[in-house]
């Protein structure tokens, strides 16, 4: 005897179409994000036309910015943003890692790992205006008065280290910037440092290497190119760095060998001046800044993602 | 035997620098917080922070009671944009993702995640501004539930992942559809990591300023209707501390603890969540 069927036929349909809306209505999801991409670069590129048709790659070597006169170039916000950063990655590097590999690794004090990492945790949710509010008080008098000038007693036969202190500028900013991203450069490296194979590491305590041997000369060269990615991810961010930046760079349109001199980065340059930006030009301009800060922050990120996808596998999320 | 006096010396050495490093990376934190606190105390405290609207400048007292309402109502409309849609896309990634097509979205997404958050700002005015032809509240929540996008549909995503294949097939072997399998079995079973990640972009939403700056161009009267300007907390400490009035520059701090306490509380609220969920 044939069994009757469990669900009645109509009802079979039913069931079906009900997939069927549903797989549409996800599919239409994953449309959208890729319409809000288009629409994105769309929105961005559009009104910097003017700017685009009239410097074209002038605008990457000119280091003018004269609203009056409505002459744009973007050379002097470029090596703001390419300073600031690099002076972030330069102290953010090794003591974000030291700290990854406390974090990850070391036995000893171990009471005191949980509230390191939630305070380090804690310090990558901070708003971005608290810490500029932060550091136009405090940190701004703290290096006018203490820190630049025993910089410049130290070394100031360098031309980095000349100049008035007033303690705004590429250092300041550089500054701000490596405290933001610390808690990226930590949390990732960590991440990568715990992901050693641990016999590897058990293998060369075996051997007779000492911790310090151990992590010099087995876990950082495996864990270098997700150390590298790290450290990527960490420059995009501070790339694209807005808020905290514009409050302590002193936004002045120059381009200077002294770390103490005053000057502009990408986002800043956009943040102060498009609410009274007036014109095609003068708007397109800030729009073709955007354009390049976006170009760069994707492809520093992009890189960085394809170092860890590298060295963790896979691009889709695991379980 | 032991070892050469060197190594041991090298090995001490790298010890304890590591543990150097990982103090000077706590300290910014710990003075942040001081400062915080201590300057931004007698501005909350100060009555009428709460119930009033900023005076005009070198005019003592006022609040930022412009800004509290502001800085909810942008983040709530620009949650309400973000956390369905966010959710929807993770279900896709997840139940129909493993393909090129959830490869490319998860692409977008983390391109998303990497943007200068003034990017979301850039988008907010050509998109709503400009067509408008005003700075509205809109624009803001619009660009704020951009930028949360990426963080929510990643952890609705890693969520629905480790909901185990099991529900699934148990669900679908008593004959239940798909869509009825993924809404009442598997959706809610992951629910609290999709609520934590909607919470988390929420507090990173609450705490941005970039993408406000032309969008919502800030208000010095309290406003409700979206289509207006209106104020936001960030907002508030960013002008605030550049105008050389030492009430309005208290007003900044007290603004920023207050901020700071709002992201906080989410954060946290975000935590104990995953924890009453898990046991």
């Amino acid at each position: 005897m044939v069994p009757p069927p469990l669900v009645a036929a109509s009802r079979q349909r039913r069931l079906v179409s009900g997939d069927r809306v549903f797989s549409v209505i996800a599919y239409g999801a994953a449309g959208l994000i890729m319409l809000i991409a288009a629409i994105f670069i769309i929105a961005l590129v559009v009104p910097a036309l003017p700017a685009v048709t009239k410097f074209g790659l002038g605008f990457f070597t000119s280091r003018t910015w004269d609203p009056v006169r409505n002459d744009f170039g973007a050379l002097a916000p470029i090596y703001g943003t390419l300073v600031t950063s690099a002076i972030a990655l330069l102290i953010a590097f090794p003591i974000g890692l030291g700290a990854a590999l406390f974090l990850a690794e070391d036995a000893r004090l171990q009471l005191l790992r949980g509230p390191l990492s939630f305070l380090i945790e804690l310090l990558a949710g901070i708003p971005s205006v608290v810490i500029g509010l932060w550091a136009f008080f405090i940190l701004t008098a703290l290096l006018r008065d203490k820190v630049d000038p025993f910089l410049q007693h130290a070394l100031g036969f360098l031309p980095l280290f000349r100049g008035t202190p007033t303690g705004y500028g590429f250092l300041t900013a550089g500054l701000v910037l490596a405290i933001m991203v610390l808690p990226i450069m930590i949390a990732l490296s960590r991440d990568v440092i715990r992901a050693v194979p641990r016999e590897l590491r058990e293998a060369s305590l075996a051997l007779g290497a000492t911790n310090a041997e151990t992590t010099w000369s087995v876990i950082l060269p495996y864990a270098r190119v997700g150390i590298t990615g790290a450290v990527l991810l960490s420059l995009g961010r501070a790339l694209g760095e807005t808020i905290a930046v514009t409050m302590v760079i002193g936004n002045n349109v120059q381009i200077s060998a002294s770390l103490f001199a005053t000057g502009y980065t990408l986002p800043s340059v956009i943040a102060n001046e498009f609410t009274e930006a007036n014109g095609n030009v003068y708007l397109g301009s800030l729009f073709y800044l955007g354009v390049v800060l976006v170009v760069i922050t994707i492809v520093v990120n992009v890189l960085a993602r394809l170092l860890i996808w590298r060295f963790s596998g896979s691009a889709r999320a695991t379980a | 035997m032991s070892l050469p006096l060197v190594r041991v010396l090298v090995d001490r050495l790298v010890g304890a620098l590591v543990v150097l490093c990982v103090m000077v990376a706590a300290i910014p934190v710990l003075v942040l917080f001081l400062f915080v606190i201590i300057k931004g105390m007698p501005g909350i405290l100060t009555p009428g922070f709460f119930t009033q609207s900023p005076h005009p400048q070198g005019v003592p007292g006022g609040g930022v009671l412009n800004a509290i309402i502001g800085t909810l109502e942008i983040v709530g409309i620009g949650s309400l944009l973000a956390v369905p849609v966010g959710a929807l896309i993770g279900i896709f990634l997840s139940e129909y993702g493993r393909n090129q097509l959830g490869d490319t979205v998860r692409f977008i997404s983390d391109v998303l995640t990497g943007l200068p958050s003034i990017a979301f700002g850039i988008f907010g005015y050509t998109v709503v501004v400009l067509t408008t032809h005003h700075f509205s509240a809109l624009a803001a929540s619009i660009a704020l539930a951009i930028l949360m996008l990426p963080v929510i549909l990643r952890a609705t995503e890693t969520a629905l992942l480790l909901v185990p294949n099991a529900l699934r097939e148990a669900g679908l072997a008593l004959g239940a559809p798909r869509w009825r399998v993924t809404l009442e079995i598997v959706v809610p079973a992951a629910l609290g990591g999709i609520v934590t990640g909607a919470l988390l972009a929420m507090a990173r939403a609450a705490g941005e300023t970039a993408p406000l700056l032309f969008t919502t161009a800030g208000n010095d009267i309290v406003q409700t209707n979206p289509l207006q300007p209106m104020g936001a907390l960030a907002l508030t400490v960013f002008r605030n501390a550049l105008v050389p009035y030492p009430n309005l520059q208290d007003q900044a701090w007290a603004a920023a603890l207050l901020l700071v306490i709002l992201v906080a509380a989410t954060n946290i609220l975000a935590r104990v969540y995953v924890r009453r969920i898990q046991r």
